[in-house]
């Protein structure tokens, strides 16, 4: 009975949702104010329906009511309770309910903290935004039902996919949606605009919290989900240019480019054609991203459990939405004026370089992931494009702009003096070369690149503080005045240290990690012991146990370092009951930001074991850094000048804080 | 400069580093793309040692030996022909005997494949995409176990 509530709620939700986009668009048409007035409540209704049907389907995993065909196929009532929650959208069905989940808490949360938006603005956004949900919940109830049920009710699930059952389920794919559907809110913004024809800067600072907060949901999604692959997989590997990992890239690329060109807009009323257009792109590539991982076009090692015939709906949603918008844009793009000049040395210079080199390499990875299925359409040849294509033109092409990055704030708007700006910047320059000759001195032996990979970290995190520092007067006035000027600043002052500090973190992680990373494959009996990273691995033996639903074995590896057993690692195999399927649990211990990572192989004849041991160096920074950056983030969206509720006060503090800047 | 001139720069600029992403991007296709072949394929195709291509088949019974420490051979095969191949590392959980594999690497003079990455999908029922499809080609006869997700 609950279930078909549950399915009754969705129902309901796709008509709100219709109504969502119906009413307020003749609304706007008419010019009647009162249908402009149903979209948020049509918006706020909507997501309560779907967070009803979400909540019902949650309930049926917990009580592992298996007369659900979806929660049959993807549960087991041995499964730890957080596992059955985060089941829930560990397949098709529910992943597309949290999308829709997602998408109409956006609009909800449009509906309520647009209140100071202008009347037709609001109801247009909140129009599109409600066309997607329409989308989507058809494409739920059509083709991905999480409510069919099963008669007679089987006894027992099939179980979840094992590599699934982890802390990262339940927190990776959340984050990920939340940044790739918050997204939709730039894209309707972006079509609002472009259906009233009028844009200015209020657009660009209404956006651009919205910009913020999808940019750092999708920064730590990144973040975590390249975690979890590298402590879950047991390759040692946190990147694979995977074509799932590229669809959750490309957006994040483009929405990067697109909080520095909504910067430009907001300050100086310039690239608004170019914004707009970028904020359809960003959401754009977020839909090109879940028709990459749900239609199942891909031979990829992410895409589980994923159905082709529901590909042709999600590309019907796909040409839909990016074609539509396109072509609202070329009928419309004319009829937005042109904004500032500025001279190409400048702080807009500056972010328009990075919008080129930004837009340019989400481009090559877009090419590199879609030749493969572009080529077998073509041709029927098959080919696969690897770590060597994206590493060779994604790293040749963002190096520049990772040299750039410090310049870019030091820069004046409209005319900028690169030269003092390089000035500045020396001291920055120099801390790089400082701490990677020290770096040099300590560890020698690695690649030559790898010390200059380690320089321009370091440069970049010295570089952003180079700004603040300046800003505060530290060393020209008194340390107090300095100090009182330095918390006096602009938190979006602050954000962009923190993300450009991040950007810095996350080089010197991924150069130490892949440059200075050491890696054995060794068979090990018991007592044997192998060397990696300056401590000692003695191999105690093998131990079998048992947890709630698997087997596994485990090897238990003493660490000694000078003779002296610091800790121990246990690394095991998992054979899951329920599928018959095993899984690898790598074994890891974090020395400072280093880690030792160990992974068991095969069991030899004579008793040996396969064993495969990694020292990482440096590996957490590459997290971190993405942690610093969605601080950043954060930080900007404190700011209270972006604070969507409150524009009359952020007019008049104004003044005194672009003074400051 | 001029307006105009100053504007031409920034747009020529722009333009530069748009080719030279595009130059970039081809030739690193012509160096890092690995065509696809199943064993059958080999004799027509001649692919030169030292050359990186994707072998894909199944794992034929009975051929896996394990040979000093972690270096193992294996046979894949698409019923027609069978290709040998060595691996150095820990095979993926779910390699075994009958099953979908995935052999990234080159062959080495001797005519013997030597794999650097050797792939096994994550679900147990699944087999890769590529090899599905090409043995299906062939006329194999795939059980129920071994269809695409």
């Amino acid at each position: 009975m609950i279930i078909e509530l549950g399915h009754y709620a969705l129902v309901l939700a796709l008509a709100t949702v219709i109504v969502q986009f119906v009413l307020p668009v003749i609304g706007t048409a008419r010019g009647d104010r009162a249908l402009m007035a149903v979209a948020p409540a049509a918006a706020l209704a909507g997501f309560f329906l779907v967070l009803f049907s979400f909540s019902v389907l949650t309930f049926a995993y917990v009580v592992s009511d298996f007369s659900v065909a979806n929660v049959w196929e993807n549960s087991h009532s041995l499964k730890p309770l957080i596992y059955k929650i985060s089941g829930v959208w560990g397949n098709h069905e529910g992943s597309m309910m949290l999308w829709l989940l997602i998408l109409s808490f956006f609009s909800a949360l449009v509906a309520t903290f647009g209140a100071n938006l202008p009347e037709r603005l609001r109801a247009n956004v909140l129009a599109v935004q409600g066309l997607i949900s329409v989308a989507f919940a058809l494409f739920i109830l059509l083709t991905s039902n999480p409510f069919l049920r099963l008669a007679p009710a089987p006894a027992e699930g099939r179980d979840l996919n094992p590599v699934l059952q982890d802390i990262g389920l339940a927190i990776h794919p959340p984050l990920l949606y939340l940044g790739y559907v918050g997204f939709s809110v730039c894209f309707s913004f972006a079509i609002a605009a472009l259906i009233d024809g009028r844009i200015d800067a209020a657009w660009a600072r209404w956006v651009r919290p919205w910009a913020l907060a999808a940019w750092s949901f999708l920064t730590a999604g990144i973040a975590m989900g390249s975690y979890w692959a590298y402590y879950e997989l047991g390759w040692g590997g946190w990147w694979f240019w995977d074509p799932v990992e590229n669809a959750s890239f490309i957006p994040w690329l483009a929405g990067t480019a697109l909080l520095h060109s909504a910067l430009v807009m907001e300050k100086r009323e310039a690239l608004k054609i170019w914004t707009v257009l970028l904020a359809i792109l960003t959401f754009s590539m977020s839909l090109l991203g879940t028709f990459l991982v749900r239609s199942g076009v891909l031979t990829s090692v992410h895409a589980f459990a994923t159905d082709p015939t529901r590909g042709v709906f999600i590309l019907g949603i796909l040409v839909f939405f990016i074609g539509g918008a396109l072509s609202l844009f070329a009928f419309r793009a004319a009829t937005l004026k042109a904004g500032g000049l500025f001279a190409p040395i400048s702080r807009e210079g500056a972010l328009v370089l990075n919008n080129l080199i930004l837009t340019t390499a989400a481009a090559t990875v877009l090419t590199g992931t879609l030749y493969p299925l572009v080529l077998e359409a073509l041709t029927g040849e098959k080919i696969s494009v690897g770590p060597p294509f994206f590493n060779l033109t994604f790293g040749g092409l963002i190096l520049p702009l990772l040299l750039a990055v410090p310049f870019g704030p030091l820069l004046a708007w409209k005319r900028g003096d690169v030269f003092a700006a390089g000035q500045r910047l020396f001291a920055a320059a120099g801390v790089g070369l400082v701490l990677a000759a020290v770096v040099l001195y300590i560890h020698s032996g690695g690649p030559v690149l790898a010390y200059f990979g380690l320089a321009i970290g370091f440069y970049m995190i010295a570089g952003a503080v180079t700004d603040l520092w300046l800003r505060a007067g530290i060393g020209k006035v008194k340390g107090n005045v300095a100090f009182r000027r330095l918390i006096g600043l602009p938190g979006s002052a602050f954000g962009t240290t923190l993300a450009h500090i991040g950007i810095g973190v996350t080089v010197i992680g991924i150069v130490a990690a892949t440059a200075f990373q050491t890696e054995h494959v060794v068979e090990m009996k018991p007592g044997m012991q192998v060397e990696s990273g300056g401590y000692t691995l003695v191999f105690e033996g093998m131990r079998q146990g048992q947890g709630p639903n698997y087997t596994e074995e485990s090897g238990h590896f003493n660490v000694m370092r000078g003779g002296v057993t610091v800790t121990d690692i246990w690394s095991s195999k998992r054979l899951y009951m329920a599928r018959r399927m095993p899984t690898t649990e790598a074994g890891i211990r974090t020395f400072g930001l280093s880690q030792l990572y160990v992974s068991l192989g095969d069991a030899m004849a004579d008793g040996g074991m396969v064993v495969r041991v990694w020292w990482k160096p440096m590996i957490l920074c590459i997290w971190i850094g993405a942690l610093i950056m969605m601080a950043g983030g954060a930080v900007s969206l404190l700011d209270r000048r972006l604070r969507v509720g409150a524009p009359q006060k952020a007019r008049k503090v104004k003044p005194v804080l672009e003074a400051a800047e | 400069m001029t307006r105009k001139q100053k504007r031409l720069a920034v747009i020529g600029g722009g333009v530069a580093f748009l080719v030279a992403a595009v130059l970039l991007v081809m030739f690193a296709f012509s160096q890092s793309i690995a065509y696809f072949y199943v064993p059958g394929d080999l004799a027509k195709a001649n692919v030169a040692p030292g050359t990186r291509i994707r072998l894909g088949g199944l794992v034929e019974n009975g051929t896996v030996r394990r040979g000093e420490g972690s270096t193992i051979t294996f046979t894949v095969t698409d019923t027609l022909a069978t290709v040998p191949v060595t691996y150095t590392g820990i095979l993926p959980d779910l390699f075994r005997e009958g099953q979908g594999v995935v052999a990234e690497g080159a062959f080495g003079t001797d005519g013997l494949f030597v794999a650097d990455t050797v792939l096994a999908k994550h679900d147990e029922t699944y087999m890769p995409k590529d090899v599905a499809d090409r043995l299906k080609a062939q006329g194999v006869e795939l059980s129920g176990k071994e269809t695409i997700k």
